[in-house]
């Protein structure tokens, strides 16, 4: 489905309740407009040092609803910007699964109570499957809609418009 | 079989017939964004192949939650946000004017419409029988470009609701108390749908706040039918001929039926850091304040400051409170001069900011300290809401809120002599 579908990267595990807030902070709204500069803030509530840490193709790792709260679109994008290649969380916030899906960021549904913090993980988006390479076990993810998936494949939202002109159902 | 309220606009609109489970392509009545959601909107929709609005009169543009501007970067986003007004033909609502979600109601919100808002509050104007909903920057550019979204048809929770509040239990009691019940994520991707014999007692001011709060519960929509209550709202408002009766079908099919007695409700309060983190205010009271703030898109209307001056009214708040007070809009701040709210809760002590979202998101108008304590009837506590993690929030309703800045601790407005 994707180019790139299968990811490798390392786990950065999170709670429950996650919200947009402690993503990338409301105090940081006068960034908004300079996302090289906002994205420095990235899961600063939740981890102080998550910004330096996480290196390209690393996951975040979440319990459930994940990205709750406000419909600020620069959660998922300063998230991507840090490099993380997807998101997996027992459950997400309706308006964050929309708007990572629409800035082509993966999110997968799956049990994340088998993932700790450190774990190597090796994800296969055209299967959904999630290889825990230090567990050594495999989980599975939720099925999105077809329209998601779509809109995922063409790298976002303003790409898959920009290419088919209007929703395809 | 029978439908929703959201099946039934969603079938009208899209002109497909739907039930839960089915995804459609929907026209909108109303986009909207506000400045700190606006310049990405419109940096994703220059991206786009779309130069011009598909309804430049039903696209607004507001300015409310940075105002006045505290600095430059969101005067320069300002400027930006009105640079694209004088390019499209939209509408644009100058700081000043009010919360978005408040002006979608006094002027633009009509039962069964579509209306969508790069804001997560946009689930108010369900208050007015609207599917209204909040989405991100990218699915509302592509809203103002084609004029139209796509959804999942959500299944719906019918939380049927009777009896009448208590003295100084209201709305927000009722919210929170829901919240607490189905939990932070209790309705993702639902909705939620009030109807019962209760209808007649709660207010438009009353289902704002109730619709307002919906997706603290992870709801796509929180919706009211629309009756006699909406019809005499629309009326006041010049917006008469936008009146339509709305109900669920009498056999609509829900996922869950939740059954809440308002005679029943007691004052509630969310601690800190989860909106769903719900006890009864006689719980907790003696826990000391430092703020409280009164205003926000959830309890900013008049009647919530009518409440809050008939508590504070020629008495002062305690000396170690600070009480912010922020209108929702200039329509509110006009009436509430004009009823004497306003000097009332000035005299109490209060200070008051321009109508706007003030306090509630963390960016200016009463930012808390570390370790500080602010009471609000604001919408959201999460960690860092207000500005600092190192603080915390407690969300309540008007009563309780000038209650607790009298004593200068979360007490109960009932015990109040």
């Amino acid at each position: 489905m994707m180019a790139d579908s299968i990811l490798k990267g390392k786990a950065f595990k999170f709670g429950d309740d996650i919200s947009t807030d402690q993503i990338i902070p409301g105090r940081y709204a006068q960034l908004r407009s300079n996302p090289p500069e906002l994205a420095k803030h990235v899961m600063e509530d939740a981890d102080q040092t998550f910004a330096q840490k996480v290196k390209p193709g690393d996951f975040i790792v979440a319990g459930k609803n994940f990205g709750l709260g406000s419909s600020r679109e620069h959660a998922p994008l300063v998230i991507k910007m840090s490099g993380v290649s997807a998101i997996l969380a027992s459950s997400v916030a309706r308006i964050f699964f929309r708007n990572a899906i629409n800035q082509g960021l993966p999110v997968l549904i799956c049990d994340t109570d088998k993932i700790d913090s450190g774990d190597e993980l090796e994800i296969n988006l055209t299967t959904g499957t999630i290889l825990n390479k230090t567990k050594g076990i495999r989980l599975t993810s939720g099925k999105i809609p077809k329209v998601m998936l779509d809109i995922l494949s063409e790298g976002g939202l303003i790409p898959y418009i920009n290419k088919y002109g209007d929703f395809k159902l | 079989m029978g439908k929703t309220l959201s099946e039934q606009i969603l079938s009208e609109k899209s002109g497909v017939d739907v039930t839960a489970g089915d995804i459609v392509i929907t026209p909108v009545d109303l986009v909207f964004v506000q400045d700190t959601t606006g310049p990405l909107t419109i940096r994703q929709f220059k991206e786009s192949k779309h130069s011009s609005l598909a309804n430049p009169q039903r696209s607004v543009i507001f300015i409310d939650h940075a105002v006045p501007s505290p600095n430059r970067q969101l005067s320069n986003d300002h400027q930006f946000l009105r640079q694209f007004a004088r390019e499209t033909g939209c509408i644009i609502s100058e700081g000043g004017q009010g919360i978005c979600h408040q002006l979608v109601a006094e002027n633009f919100a009509n039962p069964g419409d579509i209306i969508v808002g790069a804001d997560s509050h946009t689930v108010t104007a369900g208050a007015l029988g609207a599917f209204a909903t909040g989405m991100g920057s990218s699915d509302i550019a592509v809203a103002l470009a084609l004029g139209k979204t796509w959804f999942r048809v959500p299944e719906s929770f019918k939380i049927n609701l009777s009896g009448k509040f208590q003295k100084w239990v209201s709305s927000k009691d009722l919210v929170l108390y829901l919240i607490g019940k189905i939990g932070a994520d209790g309705a993702t991707y639902k909705a939620l749908e009030f109807s019962g014999e209760a209808m007649p007692e709660i207010c438009i001011s009353q289902r704002l706040t109730i619709a307002n709060m919906a997706v603290e519960a992870g709801a796509k929509v929180g919706i009211f039918p629309s009756d006699e209550v909406t019809r005499e709202f629309l009326v006041a408002q010049g917006r008469a001929i936008k009146y339509r009766p709305l109900q669920p079908d009498a056999d609509a099919e829900y996922e869950q039926t939740l059954a809440i007695n308002l005679s029943e409700l007691e004052p509630m309060v969310a601690k800190p850091h989860t909106v769903d983190n719900v006890a009864p205010v006689q719980t907790l009271s003696g826990i000391k304040i430092n703020q409280v703030f009164i205003g926000t898109c959830t309890n900013g209307r008049v009647e919530d400051l009518a409440i809050a001056a008939s508590i504070l009214k020629d008495k002062k708040c305690h000396p170690d409170v600070r009480l912010v007070v922020a209108p929702a809009s200039r329509h509110v701040l006009a009436s509430a001069l004009e009823l004497g709210y306003i000097q009332a809760l000035v005299a109490a002590g209060a200070t008051l900011v321009p109508p706007g979202c003030a306090a509630c998101l963390g960016l200016h108008q009463g930012v808390l300290g570390d370790k500080e304590v602010c009471l609000s009837t604001a919408n959201r506590n999460f960690k860092g809401r207000m500005g600092n993690p190192e603080a915390f929030i407690y969300l309540a309703s008007p009563a309780t809120a000038a209650a607790s800045a009298l004593t200068g601790e979360i007490t109960d407005p009932r015990k109040l002599k």
